[in-house]
Protein backbone atom coordinates (compact mmCIF):
# COMPACT_ATOMS: atom_id res chain seq x y z
CA UNK A 1 0.00 0.00 0.00
CA UNK A 2 0.94 3.64 -0.49
CA UNK A 3 1.85 5.81 2.51
CA UNK A 4 1.62 8.98 0.89
CA UNK A 5 -0.67 11.54 2.51
CA UNK A 6 -0.17 14.65 1.15
CA UNK A 7 1.02 17.24 -1.07
CA UNK A 8 3.70 19.62 0.17
CA UNK A 9 4.62 23.06 -0.86
CA UNK A 10 8.64 22.92 -1.16
CA UNK A 11 8.95 26.37 -0.36
CA UNK A 12 6.37 27.35 1.71
CA UNK A 13 5.41 23.94 3.70
CA UNK A 14 1.61 24.12 2.78
CA UNK A 15 0.04 20.94 2.52
CA UNK A 16 -2.59 19.62 -0.17
CA UNK A 17 -4.46 16.63 -0.59
CA UNK A 18 -3.00 13.62 -2.98
CA UNK A 19 -4.75 15.76 -6.31
CA UNK A 20 -3.47 16.20 -9.71
CA UNK A 21 -2.08 19.50 -9.21
CA UNK A 22 1.40 20.61 -8.72
CA UNK A 23 1.83 24.67 -7.73
CA UNK A 24 1.30 25.86 -4.27
CA UNK A 25 -1.74 28.05 -4.94
CA UNK A 26 -0.12 30.48 -1.92
CA UNK A 27 3.32 30.81 -3.13
CA UNK A 28 3.78 29.25 -6.52
CA UNK A 29 5.87 26.72 -5.06
CA UNK A 30 6.26 23.47 -6.77
CA UNK A 31 4.50 20.49 -4.75
CA UNK A 32 6.17 17.11 -3.70
CA UNK A 33 4.48 13.73 -2.40
CA UNK A 34 4.86 13.62 1.41
CA UNK A 35 4.86 10.29 3.31
CA UNK A 36 3.96 8.50 6.32
CA UNK A 37 7.29 7.48 7.25
CA UNK A 38 6.32 6.21 11.00
CA UNK A 39 3.54 3.97 8.89
CA UNK A 40 5.72 2.99 6.15
CA UNK A 41 8.60 1.78 8.82
CA UNK A 42 6.31 -0.23 10.40
CA UNK A 43 5.26 -1.85 7.22
CA UNK A 44 8.80 -2.37 4.63
CA UNK A 45 11.75 -4.38 5.48
CA UNK A 46 14.26 -5.71 2.87
CA UNK A 47 12.62 -9.06 3.01
CA UNK A 48 9.23 -7.60 1.68
CA UNK A 49 11.06 -5.86 -0.68
CA UNK A 50 13.24 -8.27 -2.01
CA UNK A 51 10.25 -10.86 -2.05
CA UNK A 52 8.81 -7.99 -4.71
CA UNK A 53 8.64 -8.33 -8.66
CA UNK A 54 11.92 -7.39 -10.44
CA UNK A 55 10.78 -4.10 -11.19
CA UNK A 56 10.32 -0.54 -9.99
CA UNK A 57 7.14 -1.90 -8.06
CA UNK A 58 8.63 -3.75 -5.42
CA UNK A 59 9.46 -0.76 -3.88
CA UNK A 60 5.73 0.23 -4.16
CA UNK A 61 5.22 1.11 -0.62
CA UNK A 62 7.69 3.85 -1.13
CA UNK A 63 5.98 5.11 -4.11
CA UNK A 64 2.63 7.39 -4.22
CA UNK A 65 0.19 5.27 -6.08
CA UNK A 66 -1.33 1.43 -5.19
CA UNK A 67 0.71 -1.16 -7.01
CA UNK A 68 -2.57 -3.03 -7.88
CA UNK A 69 -3.64 -0.40 -10.42
CA UNK A 70 0.14 -0.37 -11.93
CA UNK A 71 0.92 0.58 -15.34
CA UNK A 72 3.33 -2.15 -15.71
CA UNK A 73 5.57 -2.62 -18.23
CA UNK A 74 8.10 -4.23 -16.18
CA UNK A 75 10.21 -0.42 -15.72
CA UNK A 76 13.28 -0.81 -13.83
CA UNK A 77 15.62 -3.43 -11.91
CA UNK A 78 17.93 -2.75 -14.29
CA UNK A 79 21.48 -4.12 -14.16
CA UNK A 80 24.03 -2.83 -11.93
CA UNK A 81 27.15 -3.89 -13.71
CA UNK A 82 30.77 -3.46 -12.02
CA UNK A 83 33.24 -1.69 -14.23
CA UNK A 84 36.95 -3.01 -14.25
CA UNK A 85 37.70 -2.10 -17.79
CA UNK A 86 36.40 1.53 -17.78
CA UNK A 87 37.89 2.02 -14.03
CA UNK A 88 40.88 0.43 -15.42
CA UNK A 89 41.03 3.22 -17.68
CA UNK A 90 39.97 5.71 -15.50
CA UNK A 91 41.70 4.71 -12.23
CA UNK A 92 38.78 3.66 -10.60
CA UNK A 93 38.96 0.65 -8.44
CA UNK A 94 35.21 0.39 -7.77
CA UNK A 95 33.24 1.80 -10.47
CA UNK A 96 29.68 0.41 -11.09
CA UNK A 97 27.28 1.28 -14.29
CA UNK A 98 23.25 1.92 -13.34
CA UNK A 99 22.34 0.97 -16.78
CA UNK A 100 18.79 1.80 -17.76
CA UNK A 101 19.40 1.11 -21.14
CA UNK A 102 17.65 -1.59 -20.49
CA UNK A 103 14.35 -0.48 -19.72
CA UNK A 104 10.98 -1.57 -21.88
CA UNK A 105 11.38 1.63 -23.79
CA UNK A 106 15.44 2.12 -23.26
CA UNK A 107 15.22 4.90 -20.95
CA UNK A 108 14.84 5.58 -17.26
CA UNK A 109 12.06 7.49 -18.20
CA UNK A 110 9.41 4.36 -17.61
CA UNK A 111 10.59 4.41 -14.01
CA UNK A 112 8.72 8.10 -13.54
CA UNK A 113 5.85 7.13 -16.46
CA UNK A 114 5.19 4.00 -14.82
CA UNK A 115 4.02 5.54 -11.56
CA UNK A 116 2.32 9.06 -13.53
CA UNK A 117 0.30 6.62 -15.55
CA UNK A 118 -0.75 4.44 -12.67
CA UNK A 119 -1.60 7.53 -10.59
CA UNK A 120 -3.57 9.37 -13.92
CA UNK A 121 -5.10 5.92 -14.30
CA UNK A 122 -6.21 6.20 -10.24
CA UNK A 123 -7.49 9.85 -11.11
CA UNK A 124 -9.47 8.85 -13.97
CA UNK A 125 -8.29 10.22 -16.43
CA UNK A 126 -8.51 8.99 -20.09
CA UNK A 127 -5.43 10.91 -21.91
CA UNK A 128 -1.69 10.59 -21.57
CA UNK A 129 0.55 13.54 -22.59
CA UNK A 130 3.55 14.77 -22.47
CA UNK A 131 6.26 17.40 -23.75
CA UNK A 132 9.49 15.41 -24.56
CA UNK A 133 12.64 15.41 -25.71
CA UNK A 134 12.19 11.80 -27.03
CA UNK A 135 12.84 9.27 -24.00
CA UNK A 136 9.65 10.58 -22.06
CA UNK A 137 7.38 10.71 -25.19
CA UNK A 138 8.82 6.71 -25.86
CA UNK A 139 7.77 5.96 -22.43
CA UNK A 140 3.98 7.61 -22.10
CA UNK A 141 3.39 6.14 -25.74
CA UNK A 142 3.87 2.70 -24.16
CA UNK A 143 2.75 3.22 -21.32
CA UNK A 144 -0.64 4.35 -22.83
CA UNK A 145 -0.50 1.43 -24.57
CA UNK A 146 -0.44 -0.87 -22.15
CA UNK A 147 -3.30 1.35 -20.27
CA UNK A 148 -5.57 1.20 -23.20
CA UNK A 149 -5.24 5.15 -22.64
CA UNK A 150 -5.76 7.65 -25.01
CA UNK A 151 -2.07 9.37 -25.50
CA UNK A 152 -0.48 12.93 -27.33
CA UNK A 153 3.39 13.86 -27.33
CA UNK A 154 4.90 17.47 -28.11
CA UNK A 155 7.89 17.41 -29.21
CA UNK A 156 10.32 19.65 -30.58
CA UNK A 157 10.96 19.36 -34.63
CA UNK A 158 14.54 18.67 -34.20
CA UNK A 159 14.73 15.54 -32.79
CA UNK A 160 16.57 12.44 -33.75
CA UNK A 161 14.73 9.94 -36.14
CA UNK A 162 14.94 7.02 -33.53
CA UNK A 163 13.40 8.69 -31.17
CA UNK A 164 10.23 9.40 -33.07
CA UNK A 165 9.96 5.84 -34.80
CA UNK A 166 9.72 4.77 -31.22
CA UNK A 167 7.30 7.01 -30.04
CA UNK A 168 4.84 6.46 -33.55
CA UNK A 169 5.04 2.75 -33.34
CA UNK A 170 2.49 2.59 -29.84
CA UNK A 171 -0.14 4.55 -32.20
CA UNK A 172 -0.03 8.23 -29.92
CA UNK A 173 -0.66 11.18 -31.27
CA UNK A 174 2.76 12.90 -31.87
CA UNK A 175 2.81 16.75 -32.16
CA UNK A 176 5.68 17.91 -33.70
CA UNK A 177 6.38 22.41 -32.93
CA UNK A 178 8.74 24.16 -34.85
CA UNK A 179 10.68 25.15 -31.32
CA UNK A 180 12.84 24.73 -28.92
CA UNK A 181 11.99 21.86 -25.70
CA UNK A 182 11.17 25.13 -23.91
CA UNK A 183 8.92 26.53 -26.24
CA UNK A 184 7.15 23.23 -26.50
CA UNK A 185 7.36 22.92 -22.57
CA UNK A 186 5.36 26.15 -22.19
CA UNK A 187 2.66 25.11 -24.85
CA UNK A 188 2.14 22.31 -22.85
CA UNK A 189 1.46 24.54 -19.85
CA UNK A 190 -0.97 26.56 -21.81
CA UNK A 191 -3.17 22.79 -22.52
CA UNK A 192 -2.32 21.43 -19.35
CA UNK A 193 -5.02 24.28 -18.08
CA UNK A 194 -7.54 23.70 -21.39
CA UNK A 195 -7.26 20.22 -21.63
CA UNK A 196 -8.60 17.06 -19.05
CA UNK A 197 -5.61 15.30 -19.92
CA UNK A 198 -2.87 14.03 -17.47
CA UNK A 199 0.31 15.60 -18.38
CA UNK A 200 2.63 13.30 -16.98
CA UNK A 201 5.36 16.05 -16.47
CA UNK A 202 3.01 18.92 -15.55
CA UNK A 203 0.35 18.26 -13.67
CA UNK A 204 0.97 14.93 -12.96
CA UNK A 205 4.31 16.01 -12.46
CA UNK A 206 4.81 15.24 -8.06
CA UNK A 207 4.10 11.62 -8.94
CA UNK A 208 6.21 11.26 -11.90
CA UNK A 209 8.87 12.78 -10.70
CA UNK A 210 9.04 10.31 -7.31
CA UNK A 211 9.41 7.27 -10.08
CA UNK A 212 12.78 8.80 -9.91
CA UNK A 213 13.81 7.41 -6.43
CA UNK A 214 13.65 3.77 -7.22
CA UNK A 215 17.07 4.34 -9.19
CA UNK A 216 18.21 4.56 -5.85
CA UNK A 217 16.74 2.01 -3.98
CA UNK A 218 17.70 -0.54 -6.46
CA UNK A 219 21.55 0.76 -6.42
CA UNK A 220 21.38 0.81 -2.61
CA UNK A 221 19.96 -2.86 -2.80
CA UNK A 222 22.48 -4.25 -5.39
CA UNK A 223 25.37 -2.92 -3.56
CA UNK A 224 24.01 -5.25 -0.76
CA UNK A 225 22.09 -2.54 1.18
CA UNK A 226 24.23 0.01 1.06
CA UNK A 227 24.63 3.65 -0.41
CA UNK A 228 27.84 4.41 -2.63
CA UNK A 229 29.95 6.76 -1.71
CA UNK A 230 29.93 9.12 -4.99
CA UNK A 231 27.48 8.92 -7.38
CA UNK A 232 27.91 10.75 -11.07
CA UNK A 233 24.29 11.51 -12.65
CA UNK A 234 23.90 13.70 -15.57
CA UNK A 235 21.40 16.69 -15.19
CA UNK A 236 18.79 18.26 -17.17
CA UNK A 237 16.53 19.96 -14.96
CA UNK A 238 17.74 18.41 -11.81
CA UNK A 239 15.06 16.55 -10.70
CA UNK A 240 16.95 12.97 -11.61
CA UNK A 241 19.66 13.89 -9.86
CA UNK A 242 17.96 15.67 -6.35
CA UNK A 243 15.65 11.83 -6.65
CA UNK A 244 18.44 9.75 -6.13
CA UNK A 245 19.53 12.03 -3.16
CA UNK A 246 16.16 11.65 -1.46
CA UNK A 247 16.04 8.03 -2.41
CA UNK A 248 19.34 7.29 -0.20
CA UNK A 249 17.88 9.52 2.15
CA UNK A 250 14.42 7.71 2.68
CA UNK A 251 15.81 4.09 2.77
CA UNK A 252 18.16 5.27 5.58
CA UNK A 253 15.11 7.02 7.37
CA UNK A 254 13.65 4.13 7.23
CA UNK A 255 16.56 1.97 8.72
CA UNK A 256 16.97 -0.21 5.44
CA UNK A 257 20.47 1.28 5.04
CA UNK A 258 23.17 2.81 7.10
CA UNK A 259 23.46 6.71 7.27
CA UNK A 260 24.04 8.03 3.88
CA UNK A 261 27.60 9.83 3.10
CA UNK A 262 27.08 9.87 -0.71
CA UNK A 263 28.93 12.38 -2.39
CA UNK A 264 26.38 13.87 -5.50
CA UNK A 265 28.04 14.74 -8.59
CA UNK A 266 26.20 16.37 -11.63
CA UNK A 267 27.67 17.02 -15.26
CA UNK A 268 25.63 18.85 -18.53
CA UNK A 269 26.66 19.56 -21.89
CA UNK A 270 28.27 22.68 -22.21
CA UNK A 271 25.40 23.62 -24.33
CA UNK A 272 23.13 23.55 -21.62
CA UNK A 273 24.78 23.98 -18.13
CA UNK A 274 22.74 26.50 -16.25
CA UNK A 275 22.86 24.70 -13.52
CA UNK A 276 26.84 24.28 -13.97
CA UNK A 277 26.92 27.88 -14.65
CA UNK A 278 25.35 28.77 -11.19
CA UNK A 279 27.37 26.08 -9.53
CA UNK A 280 30.72 27.94 -10.77
CA UNK A 281 29.39 31.51 -10.12
CA UNK A 282 28.94 30.41 -6.08
CA UNK A 283 25.04 31.19 -6.80
CA UNK A 284 21.76 28.97 -6.18
CA UNK A 285 20.49 31.32 -8.96
CA UNK A 286 19.74 29.55 -12.22
CA UNK A 287 20.25 31.83 -15.17
CA UNK A 288 18.26 30.04 -18.24
CA UNK A 289 20.26 29.61 -21.86
CA UNK A 290 18.86 28.82 -24.95
CA UNK A 291 20.26 25.55 -25.30
CA UNK A 292 22.93 24.30 -28.26
CA UNK A 293 24.10 20.68 -27.86
CA UNK A 294 23.90 16.95 -29.43
CA UNK A 295 22.56 15.84 -25.87
CA UNK A 296 19.07 16.88 -26.41
CA UNK A 297 18.15 14.62 -23.35
CA UNK A 298 19.78 16.93 -21.53
CA UNK A 299 18.76 20.25 -22.86
CA UNK A 300 16.47 22.09 -20.60
CA UNK A 301 17.56 25.65 -20.24
CA UNK A 302 15.62 26.86 -17.20
CA UNK A 303 15.62 23.75 -15.03
CA UNK A 304 12.81 23.80 -12.60
CA UNK A 305 14.87 21.48 -10.05
CA UNK A 306 18.18 23.46 -10.39
CA UNK A 307 18.29 25.50 -7.12
CA UNK A 308 17.46 22.36 -5.40
CA UNK A 309 20.01 20.07 -7.17
CA UNK A 310 22.52 22.57 -6.20
CA UNK A 311 21.97 22.82 -2.53
CA UNK A 312 22.35 18.79 -2.78
CA UNK A 313 25.43 19.35 -4.36
CA UNK A 314 26.16 21.88 -1.32
CA UNK A 315 25.61 19.34 1.20
CA UNK A 316 26.80 16.36 0.00
CA UNK A 317 30.41 17.90 -0.89
CA UNK A 318 29.69 17.12 -4.64
CA UNK A 319 30.43 19.09 -7.63
CA UNK A 320 29.57 19.62 -11.14
CA UNK A 321 30.93 20.70 -14.44
CA UNK A 322 30.12 20.62 -18.06
CA UNK A 323 31.66 18.32 -21.22
CA UNK A 324 31.38 19.64 -25.00
CA UNK A 325 30.03 17.73 -27.60
CA UNK A 326 33.52 16.23 -28.55
CA UNK A 327 33.31 15.11 -25.34
CA UNK A 328 30.36 13.64 -25.07
CA UNK A 329 30.68 11.87 -28.33
CA UNK A 330 34.34 10.36 -26.89
CA UNK A 331 32.17 9.50 -24.04
CA UNK A 332 29.82 7.42 -25.83
CA UNK A 333 32.72 5.41 -27.45
CA UNK A 334 34.83 5.01 -24.17
CA UNK A 335 31.91 3.26 -22.44
CA UNK A 336 31.51 1.45 -25.31
CA UNK A 337 34.87 0.07 -26.15
CA UNK A 338 35.01 -0.75 -22.60
CA UNK A 339 31.87 -1.97 -21.08
CA UNK A 340 30.17 -2.81 -24.14
CA UNK A 341 27.21 -0.60 -23.66
CA UNK A 342 25.76 1.55 -26.17
CA UNK A 343 24.68 4.79 -24.34
CA UNK A 344 22.37 7.60 -25.89
CA UNK A 345 24.21 11.34 -25.87
CA UNK A 346 23.25 11.71 -22.81
CA UNK A 347 25.12 9.16 -21.07
CA UNK A 348 27.99 10.61 -23.19
CA UNK A 349 28.15 13.07 -21.31
CA UNK A 350 28.06 11.57 -17.98
CA UNK A 351 31.10 9.37 -18.76
CA UNK A 352 32.98 12.67 -20.14
CA UNK A 353 31.87 13.92 -16.74
CA UNK A 354 33.46 11.04 -14.66
CA UNK A 355 36.47 10.93 -16.93
CA UNK A 356 37.08 14.53 -16.36
CA UNK A 357 36.65 14.40 -12.41
CA UNK A 358 38.49 11.02 -11.96
CA UNK A 359 41.24 12.72 -13.63
CA UNK A 360 41.40 15.79 -11.11
CA UNK A 361 40.87 13.86 -8.16
CA UNK A 362 37.44 14.65 -7.33
CA UNK A 363 36.45 11.19 -6.83
CA UNK A 364 39.14 8.85 -5.36
CA UNK A 365 40.45 5.50 -7.04
CA UNK A 366 38.69 3.64 -3.94
CA UNK A 367 35.69 5.37 -3.27
CA UNK A 368 32.36 3.07 -4.33
CA UNK A 369 31.20 5.27 -7.18
CA UNK A 370 28.25 4.75 -9.44
CA UNK A 371 27.62 6.17 -12.72
CA UNK A 372 24.37 6.26 -14.00
CA UNK A 373 23.28 5.46 -17.91
CA UNK A 374 20.05 6.82 -18.78
CA UNK A 375 19.17 5.74 -22.35
CA UNK A 376 19.93 3.42 -24.86
CA UNK A 377 22.79 4.93 -28.07
CA UNK A 378 20.33 3.43 -30.58
CA UNK A 379 18.18 6.14 -29.99
CA UNK A 380 20.57 8.98 -31.15
CA UNK A 381 22.50 7.31 -33.90
CA UNK A 382 22.44 10.40 -35.86
CA UNK A 383 25.19 12.15 -33.06
CA UNK A 384 27.92 9.36 -33.83
CA UNK A 385 27.62 7.93 -37.00
CA UNK A 386 30.13 9.74 -38.68
CA UNK A 387 32.77 9.47 -35.95
CA UNK A 388 33.16 5.79 -36.49
CA UNK A 389 35.32 3.73 -38.71
CA UNK A 390 33.36 2.48 -41.57
CA UNK A 391 33.16 -1.43 -42.31
CA UNK A 392 35.55 -2.89 -43.94
CA UNK A 393 33.89 -3.49 -47.02
CA UNK A 394 35.26 -6.48 -49.47
CA UNK A 395 35.07 -9.29 -52.34
CA UNK A 396 33.87 -12.61 -50.78
CA UNK A 397 37.51 -13.64 -51.22
CA UNK A 398 40.20 -14.33 -48.79
CA UNK A 399 42.48 -12.35 -50.68
CA UNK A 400 40.36 -9.70 -50.57
CA UNK A 401 39.63 -9.86 -46.83
CA UNK A 402 43.16 -10.33 -46.27
CA UNK A 403 43.93 -7.00 -48.23
CA UNK A 404 41.32 -4.67 -46.74
CA UNK A 405 42.33 -5.96 -43.53
CA UNK A 406 46.02 -5.39 -44.03
CA UNK A 407 45.21 -1.89 -44.97
CA UNK A 408 43.54 -0.90 -42.14
CA UNK A 409 46.44 -2.09 -39.93
CA UNK A 410 49.14 -0.01 -41.80
CA UNK A 411 46.07 3.15 -41.70
CA UNK A 412 46.04 2.17 -38.10
CA UNK A 413 49.62 1.85 -37.58
CA UNK A 414 49.98 5.45 -39.17
CA UNK A 415 47.31 7.28 -37.09
CA UNK A 416 49.18 6.21 -33.90
CA UNK A 417 52.58 7.39 -35.35
CA UNK A 418 51.13 10.24 -36.32
CA UNK A 419 49.34 10.52 -32.70
CA UNK A 420 52.86 10.09 -31.14
CA UNK A 421 55.05 12.34 -33.57
CA UNK A 422 52.14 15.41 -32.46
CA UNK A 423 52.43 14.49 -28.72
CA UNK A 424 56.46 14.83 -29.32
CA UNK B 1 -11.72 38.02 -16.23
CA UNK B 2 -8.60 35.78 -16.71
CA UNK B 3 -6.21 34.63 -14.05
CA UNK B 4 -2.53 33.71 -15.33
CA UNK B 5 0.47 32.65 -13.22
CA UNK B 6 4.18 33.62 -14.75
CA UNK B 7 7.96 34.32 -13.53
CA UNK B 8 10.08 36.79 -14.66
CA UNK B 9 13.95 37.11 -14.70
CA UNK B 10 15.44 39.74 -14.77
CA UNK B 11 19.26 40.65 -16.60
CA UNK B 12 21.55 42.79 -14.26
CA UNK B 13 20.95 45.56 -16.44
CA UNK B 14 17.01 45.49 -15.58
CA UNK B 15 17.16 45.23 -12.10
CA UNK B 16 16.46 48.59 -11.26
CA UNK B 17 13.82 48.96 -13.48
CA UNK B 18 10.41 49.13 -12.26
CA UNK B 19 9.23 46.71 -14.94
CA UNK B 20 5.89 45.16 -12.98
CA UNK B 21 4.83 48.92 -11.81
CA UNK B 22 4.93 50.23 -15.36
CA UNK B 23 2.73 46.75 -16.71
CA UNK B 24 0.29 47.52 -14.40
CA UNK B 25 0.19 51.19 -15.26
CA UNK B 26 0.56 50.70 -18.76
CA UNK B 27 -1.71 47.70 -19.32
CA UNK B 28 -5.39 47.04 -17.32
CA UNK B 29 -3.29 44.00 -15.45
CA UNK B 30 -3.37 43.44 -11.75
CA UNK B 31 -0.24 42.18 -10.70
CA UNK B 32 0.56 40.38 -7.68
CA UNK B 33 3.81 39.20 -6.50
CA UNK B 34 4.06 36.12 -4.66
CA UNK B 35 7.05 34.91 -4.09
CA UNK B 36 10.83 36.71 -5.88
CA UNK B 37 14.47 36.81 -5.07
CA UNK B 38 16.53 39.47 -6.18
CA UNK B 39 20.23 40.84 -5.27
CA UNK B 40 21.79 43.67 -7.31
CA UNK B 41 23.37 41.49 -10.42
CA UNK B 42 19.51 39.15 -10.66
CA UNK B 43 16.60 38.57 -10.05
CA UNK B 44 13.26 36.87 -10.27
CA UNK B 45 9.80 36.87 -9.24
CA UNK B 46 7.04 34.92 -9.16
CA UNK B 47 3.28 36.31 -9.51
CA UNK B 48 -0.03 36.41 -10.89
CA UNK B 49 -1.58 38.25 -13.13
CA UNK B 50 -5.28 39.15 -13.53
CA UNK B 51 -7.20 40.88 -16.47
CA UNK B 52 -8.49 40.26 -19.56
CA UNK B 53 -6.64 37.41 -21.43
CA UNK B 54 -5.83 39.63 -24.40
CA UNK B 55 -4.66 42.42 -21.88
CA UNK B 56 -2.12 40.08 -20.19
CA UNK B 57 -0.82 38.87 -23.32
CA UNK B 58 -0.38 42.18 -24.20
CA UNK B 59 1.44 43.28 -20.98
CA UNK B 60 3.89 40.08 -21.16
CA UNK B 61 4.54 40.74 -24.47
CA UNK B 62 5.97 43.99 -24.09
CA UNK B 63 7.73 42.57 -20.43
CA UNK B 64 9.51 39.82 -23.14
CA UNK B 65 10.40 43.44 -25.06
CA UNK B 66 11.81 44.81 -22.59
CA UNK B 67 14.39 41.64 -22.85
CA UNK B 68 12.85 40.20 -19.39
CA UNK B 69 12.66 36.63 -19.64
CA UNK B 70 8.85 34.68 -19.61
CA UNK B 71 7.83 31.51 -17.87
CA UNK B 72 5.10 29.73 -16.85
CA UNK B 73 5.46 29.16 -13.68
CA UNK B 74 6.67 26.14 -12.98
CA UNK B 75 9.76 26.40 -14.79
CA UNK B 76 10.16 24.41 -16.93
CA UNK B 77 8.86 20.90 -17.20
CA UNK B 78 11.02 17.82 -15.72
CA UNK B 79 13.67 16.05 -18.13
CA UNK B 80 12.02 14.83 -21.06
Amino acid sequence: MSFANALRCRECKREYPLDPIYVCDFCFGPLEVAYDYDAMREAVSRDSIERGPLSVWRYADLLPCDADLAVDIQAGYTPLLKADRLGTELGLRNLYIKNDCTNPTWSFKDRVVTVAATKAREFGFKTLACASTGNLANSVAAHAARAGLDSFVFIPSDLEQGKIVASSIYDVTLVSINGNYDEVNRLCSELAGKYPWAFVNVNMRPYYAEGSKTLAYEVAEQLGWRAPDHCVVPMASGSLYVKIWKGFQELAKLHLIDGVQTKMSGVQAQGCSPIVTAWEAGTNAIRPVRPSTIAKSLAIGNPADGYYALGVMAETCGACLAVSDAEVIQGMKLLARTEGIFAETAGGVTIAGLKRMAESGHIRPDEVTVVFITGAGLKTVEAVIDELEPPLTVEPTMASFEEALGERAIGERNDVAAQEARSA
Amino acid sequence: MAIHRVKFTFKQELITLPIIYDLGKQFNVITNVRRADVTEDRGWVVLELEGDMEEIERGLDWVAAKGVRVDPVQGDVLEG
